[in-house]
């Protein structure tokens, strides 16, 4: 309990070298760590923007301006060549949309063109909608552009090694231009169109889209903002978050009005500006959508307008191997667009790999998981094809269904599966379900309002998000509820269900959808899909009803075990375009919901690697303990268990012993001494002569520097066995305040393991003498009472070496002498005690022999008569002891040691003590008294002098 | 006194020392031990007795993130026991897992009888492992008297019925039950990492005061580093990265991804602090 000093505390607190190199590793480290984590990459990639003016239209005569970036590796040059990348951009973004893209595909060795659409930021012209004239044109003189550049490798002349790129727009340029020039080596349409007609009038019962129902919250997105729709997951990264200078198109959902539209776009051409109803779009666009818009329906040329821009129609054509990548989270060009394009390209024998994830034009990006799929199969694909490096990527299906918020970020995860085979929106196996509900009459709302929200267009990741956007109006949309499911259905394609319509006009114009609802009642209308249809040629009553089938958008989702399915029919979506004139409908729907299911294996994650550095983890450490333990064991077993023969009936033999602190003080540079059976041994010495390091040492809390210290012969070392034969009070008591005196006693001896008749509780309790005060808790003791129980406790079980440090402090007199006589009487039967104390006279009375210690060294040892016979000093009692003392210095050799009371104490040094009395009696000075001074307390000042200061702390 | 073999005592062997039980009578006769085992009962009844008043009062404060927790958490029995296990487990177990396991050999120090019981001798690396399995026993049961008492408290005032959560649908009571045991699990192994700082701690200073507050201290630190999204992946590092992922084990399907990585990562902090608290211990010299 003892407190350091000030100084030896700032001494030890001071960083020693070897602490200071461990602790300037561990900063260095820490900064090492800390630079390499937020030291931002060096792009390696060099950029080249220029205007380009490029020749197209019907004529190829046409020129127009271009606003290009070329991104080239920065090894790139005419002896190294690279493949290139056609990196397009989505609807009402710009070169800027897909620059991070870029520089990722860049990076990863090719040179990537980016160039803004004709009609959108600096580029001239005007929106076609990726027509074959136009767009599709422009982007066959860029790769005309890019066989020219040095860097850029190629087949042949003119014919560049190129993979097109794209998301939405650009998705759809990719695929019009390898269906319309051969040099393209491979593309990887995105979340695209197959038939612009049927993404933007469709009818699912198999309707032509003339009689399509207008989806005319996208298409007035489209048509009035144009904003960064679509850049979806274009390229690698997800283009939505990747645009940081697109950043005014994709600031959100940009007002609807049409003078707000691409027109007002800065660069805008002369002509664009000067038609406020159709900014930027060329005047045939431009007039097929105010027709179907004002309408709600389609002619056949506004039809025939989209189809021109559609890959639809020439899907035979494209020779490229094609990657396409659909959103499931996607209202507006939903999976059955991909699908369509995965078996018109397959048709034509072209490889064709299909993969669908859980964003799209609602779901963004979708969840890490998915964003890294995908980017790792675009750059698999275009390794392959364009650059010619690593296998041929196959055609397996990869999908992935949401499978819940994540915990932590409150962002969705999603769970990847593959199977070896696409198998189309019809799944690999069906599961019905029966829904059931009466005929029930629906109202249409007149003009649309109000109306039933399936999802918000442009909502970006919310619409999966809030799976509760989902509303339908009363009165509006009947439903046909199935029981609950026994076991739970993993949904992959396009379920199917029949209805029956009935309408006093015999028309109508329906919304089917199917809800997930959960045991709660919580309905979820998967990624917010609907299948819009438009019935003609009903009947007025219900039971005339033919039933029709429709094909409900494809889905991914897993409807759990005691979930119900919900068939909405609606008459109203704010969505859509809808009769304007109120009417009543009466709809019933019979027949099962036949869901589609495909058999896949789960894509591992990297939570199976976790798992497996886990169980490594776990493993690891098993061992190690193992090791540790073993070594332990034979470390332990190797040890020294011979016995000095010369000490093994010596309680106590030291030898040698030095320590030496951390900080290089030197506590005890040499001790030696013995203490032998039926001894008591003191050891003195002023403070900081090294006592107590030698008992801290003794007792195995300490490592010596040096020499040995031998017990009843065994060498000891911290913990060794040999300890259990030592009683200890070593640096005042230590009891836990909160127990008793007898409860303390009994704790220790519980703590030692020994038996418990070996413990002699009532011999040490009468040495305490505490009477009934044991039983008091320790906080309550005096100093003496604690003083005694530690006594009381390095007694229990009678050890054969008694080591007390300072064992009177605290008592009084009386106890003083008891103590006395308990130490004598117990250096008896082999035993031995060793003491030590600064009370002179007590060790004088008490002990047999003395070890008399000064600045860490043996100053004298041996029986203490002989240490006190040494003593020359002398007790003079005379009348004037200041002349005394006069005479006395004068004397050679004789020294006055210093005492009080009139007295003078002299060690005369060899000097005869006639001589001395001769010389004061000389002096005219009365000797009363001349007594020979045998204390101990003389002998040890003669020992180590009167000064002990500057020895420190030992 | 016979002497035998390696010279010790009669009846001294070195496994016997310190025998775990003596270890469990020694931290149970004290208060702070008894205290804190006492809160844990304690805190699911005040928060039961709180929520009593809650029910009649005013609707002004209803609405917001916390009163749908505090809706939740009257729902039944499993989802009273989740919510005493939210609100505790940011702070409260760390506290009381600090106190537990950063108390232990430093309050020893610093009474003075550690040098005793080194004296006995009770080999060091035994009176390390014993400290550590009764102080981490200790920490268990604060941990499973919370839970418990609100399982028990929680059923019988609001019923069995299946955990809600915000993250995911209601589970049935039976399967409720085992994710809200894995929750504890989980608890427990995240708490490993308070558990071995503030053990290291303990070998480390005299002052039991230091090592508990040192523990919490740190934790603090990491959580708050851990808001601080501009360290980017070098937050994965972090002691308390993964420390709510038990969310995870709510949801359906179970998101175990977060929890296997939190495992790991506590595990692994765990395993150093012990190694270095056995390192130093076993090594150092005792001056208290």
């Amino acid at each position: 309990m003892t407190s350091p000093s000030p100084a030896a505390w700032f001494r030890r607190a001071l960083p020693t070298r070897r602490r200071a190199t461990a602790a300037a590793v561990v900063v260095v480290l820490l900064a090492a760590a800390v630079t390499w984590a937020v030291w931002p990459q060096g792009s390696g990639v060099r950029a080249e923007s220029a205007m380009l003016t490029v020749r197209s239209g019907p004529s190829g005569g046409e020129p127009v301006d271009l606003d290009t970036t070329l991104y080239l590796p920065a090894d790139a040059s005419s002896a190294r060549k690279v493949p290139a990348v056609l990196l397009a951009h989505g609807f009402g973004g710009t070169k800027e949309s897909v620059r991070s893209d870029a520089e990722e595909f860049a990076g990863r060795g090719y040179a990537v063109l980016t160039w803004t659409a004709r009609g959108f930021g600096r580029s001239g012209g005007e929106i076609h909608l990726d027509s074959p004239d136009y767009e599709v044109r422009d982007a066959e003189r860029l790769l005309d552009w890019l066989a020219a550049r040095p860097e850029v490798r190629t087949d042949a002349a003119g014919d560049p090694k190129v993979g097109v790129v794209g998301g939405s727009y650009g998705g759809g340029l990719a695929l019009l231009l390898a269906a319309q020039d051969r040099r393209v080596d491979a593309i990887v349409p995105m979340i695209t169109w197959n038939d612009l007609s049927r993404a933007f009038l469709p009818e699912s019962t198999g309707g032509a889209p003339t009689e399509g129902v207008f989806k005319k919250g996208w298409a007035g997105l489209f048509f009035g903002g144009g904003g960064n729709v679509g850049s979806g997951p274009a390229g690698l990264s997800g283009g939505t978050a990747a645009a940081p200078q697109g950043a005014p198109e994709s600031a959100g959902p940009p007002s609807p009005g049409p003078g707000a539209g691409p027109g007002t776009a800065p660069g805008g051409a002369p002509t664009g500006a000067a038609d406020p109803s159709c900014g930027r779009f060329a005047a045939d666009v431009c007039a097929a959508y105010l027709r179907i818009a004002t309408t709600g329906q389609a002619d056949q040329a506004a039809v025939e307008l989209l189809r021109r821009s559609s890959p639809a129609g020439v899907l035979d054509r494209i020779k490229a191997p094609t990657l396409l990548v659909q959103g499931e989270s996607d209202t507006l060009f939903p999976l059955g667009e991909a699908d369509a394009n995965a078996k018109g390209i397959a048709a034509a024998g072209t490889p064709v790999r299909v993969a669908w994830f859980t964003g799209g034009h609602d779901g963004g990006a979708g969840p890490r998981s998915d964003s890294d799929r995908v980017k790792f199969l675009t750059v698999q694909w275009l390794d392959h094809y364009v650059k010619g490096e690593g296998d041929a990527p196959g055609d397996d299906f990869t999908w992935s269904r949401i499978a819940g918020f994540d915990a932590l970020d409150r962002g969705l995860v999603a769970t990847g599966f593959r199977r070896a085979d696409y198998p189309g929106l019809a799944g690999t196996d069906r599961r019905e379900v029966t829904v059931t509900g009466p005929a029930q009459p629906i109202a249409n709302p007149p003009n649309g309002n109000p109306a039933a929200i399936s999802s918000i267009p442009f909502a970006g990741g919310l619409t999966s998000l809030l799976d509760g956007v989902a509303s339908d109006v009363p009165g509006q949309h009947a439903r046909f509820e199935s029981a609950p499911l026994t076991e739970a259905v993993d949904v992959a394609g396009a379920p199917t269900v029949t209805v029956r319509a009935a309408s006093p006009t015999g028309e109508a114009v329906l919304f089917v959808k199917l809800y997930d609802v959960d045991k709660d009642g919580a309905a979820t209308l998967p990624n917010g899909l609907v299948a819009p249809i438009r019935l003609t040629g009903l009947p007025q009553r219900a039971q005339d009803a033919r039933p029709v089938t429709v094909t409900l958008p494809a889905i991914v989702r897993r409807v759990e075990a005691g979930h119900r399915l919900r068939l909405v029919v609606a008459s109203s979506d704010q969505a859509y375009t809808t009769p304007a004139e109120p009417t009543v409908y009466t709809v019933a729907a019979d027949g099962p919901v036949s869901l589609p299911t495909v058999a896949g294996e789960p894509i591992p994650t990297a939570a199976t690697v976790w798992r497996w550095v886990l169980a490594g983890l776990l493993a690891a450490i098993v061992i190690g303990l193992v090791v540790v333990v073993a070594v332990v064991r034979r470390r332990h077993r190797r040890q020294d268990r011979s016995v000095h023969p010369e000490y093994a009936d010596t309680p106590l033999a030291v030898r040698a012993l030095r320590k030496e602190y951390a900080d290089g003080f030197v506590a005890v540079s040499n001790v030696d001494f013995e203490v032998h059976p039926g001894q008591v041994v003191g050891l003195l010495g002023p403070n900081g002569a090294g006592k107590t390091t030698t008992l801290r040492v003794l007792m195995g809390l300490t490592q010596p520097t040096a020499g040995e210290i031998y017990v009843f012969g065994r060498r000891l070392v911290p913990g060794s066995p040999v300890l259990s034969r030592i009683g200890a009070l070593v640096e005042g008591p230590g009891f836990l305040p909160h127990l008793s005196g007898l409860d303390n006693l009994k704790a220790y001896w519980r703590a030692t393991g020994r038996p418990w008749e070996d413990a002699q509780f009532d011999a040490a309790l009468e040495i305490a003498g505490l009477g009934d005060s044991v039983h008091r808790k320790i906080k309550n003791y005096s100093h003496g009472m604690r003083q005694r129980l530690a006594i009381a406790q390095a007694m229990l079980g009678l050890p054969e070496l008694l080591v007390l440090d300072e064992p009177t402090d605290g008592l009084d007199p009386p106890q003083i002498a008891e103590m006395r006589r308990v130490l004598q009487r117990y250096a008896t039967d082999g035993r031995a005690v060793l003491v030590s104390s600064h009370l002179l006279a007590e060790v004088e009375q008490t002990c047999t022999h003395a070890v008399v210690v000064n600045k860490g060294r043996i100053v004298a040892s041996g029986p203490v008569e002989e240490i006190v016979g040494e003593s020359p000093s002398v007790l003079f009692d005379v009348t004037d002891p200041v002349a005394a003392r006069a005479v006395l210095d004068r004397l050679h050799g004789v020294r006055v040691l210093p005492e009080s009371d009139g007295q003078l104490v002299v060690d005369t040094n060899g000097t005869a003590r006639s001589e001395v009395v001769a010389e004061l009696v000389r002096a005219g000075i009365g000797v009363d008294r001349v007594v020979p001074r045998r204390r101990l307390e003389d002998a040890f000042l003669a020992l180590v002098g009167d000064n002990s200061r500057g020895s420190g702390d030992r | 006194m016979a002497v035998v073999d390696a010279g010790e005592a009669r009846g001294y062997r070195p496994s016997a020392t310190m025998p775990f039980k003596a270890e469990f009578r020694r931290q149970a006769s004290r208060r702070r031990t008894q205290l804190a085992l006492g809160f844990m009962v304690l805190l699911p009844l005040i928060i039961l007795i709180a929520f009593q008043f809650n029910s009649g009062g005013d609707d002004d404060n209803g609405r917001n993130e916390f009163s749908s927790l505090v809706d939740l958490a009257t729902t039944g029995g499993l989802n009273f026991t989740l919510f005493s296990i939210f609100v505790s487990a940011s702070f409260l177990l760390v506290v009381v897992v600090a106190l537990f396991c950063g108390d232990t050999v430093a309050s020893e120090a610093s009474w003075g009888s550690l040098r005793y019981l080194l004296a006995i001798p009770v080999p060091r690396a035994r009176l390390l492992t014993v400290k550590l399995v009764v102080a981490l026993a200790y920490s268990g049961l604060a941990l499973l008297l919370l839970a418990g008492t609100a399982l028990l408290a929680g059923t019988l005032r609001y019923g069995w019925s299946p955990l809600r959560s915000t993250v995911a649908a209601e589970l049935e009571p039976t399967e409720g039950l085992l994710r809200l045991l894995a929750v504890l699990g989980y608890l427990a192994i995240v708490l490993l990492v308070v558990a071995g700082l503030a053990f290291l701690l303990s070998v480390t200073t005299d002052a039991a005061l230091g090592a508990v507050g040192g523990a919490v201290l740190l934790w603090i630190l990491s959580s708050i580093l851990d808001q601080i999204t501009a360290l980017g992946a070098l937050r994965d590092f972090l002691p308390t990265h993964f420390s709510t992922a038990w969310l995870g084990l709510l949801s359906t399907p179970v998101q175990t991804d977060d929890v296997v990585r939190g495992c790991i990562s506590a595990i692994s902090y765990a395993t150093l602090f012990w190694g270095l608290a056995f390192w130093r211990f076993t090594r150092k010299d005792i001056t208290s």
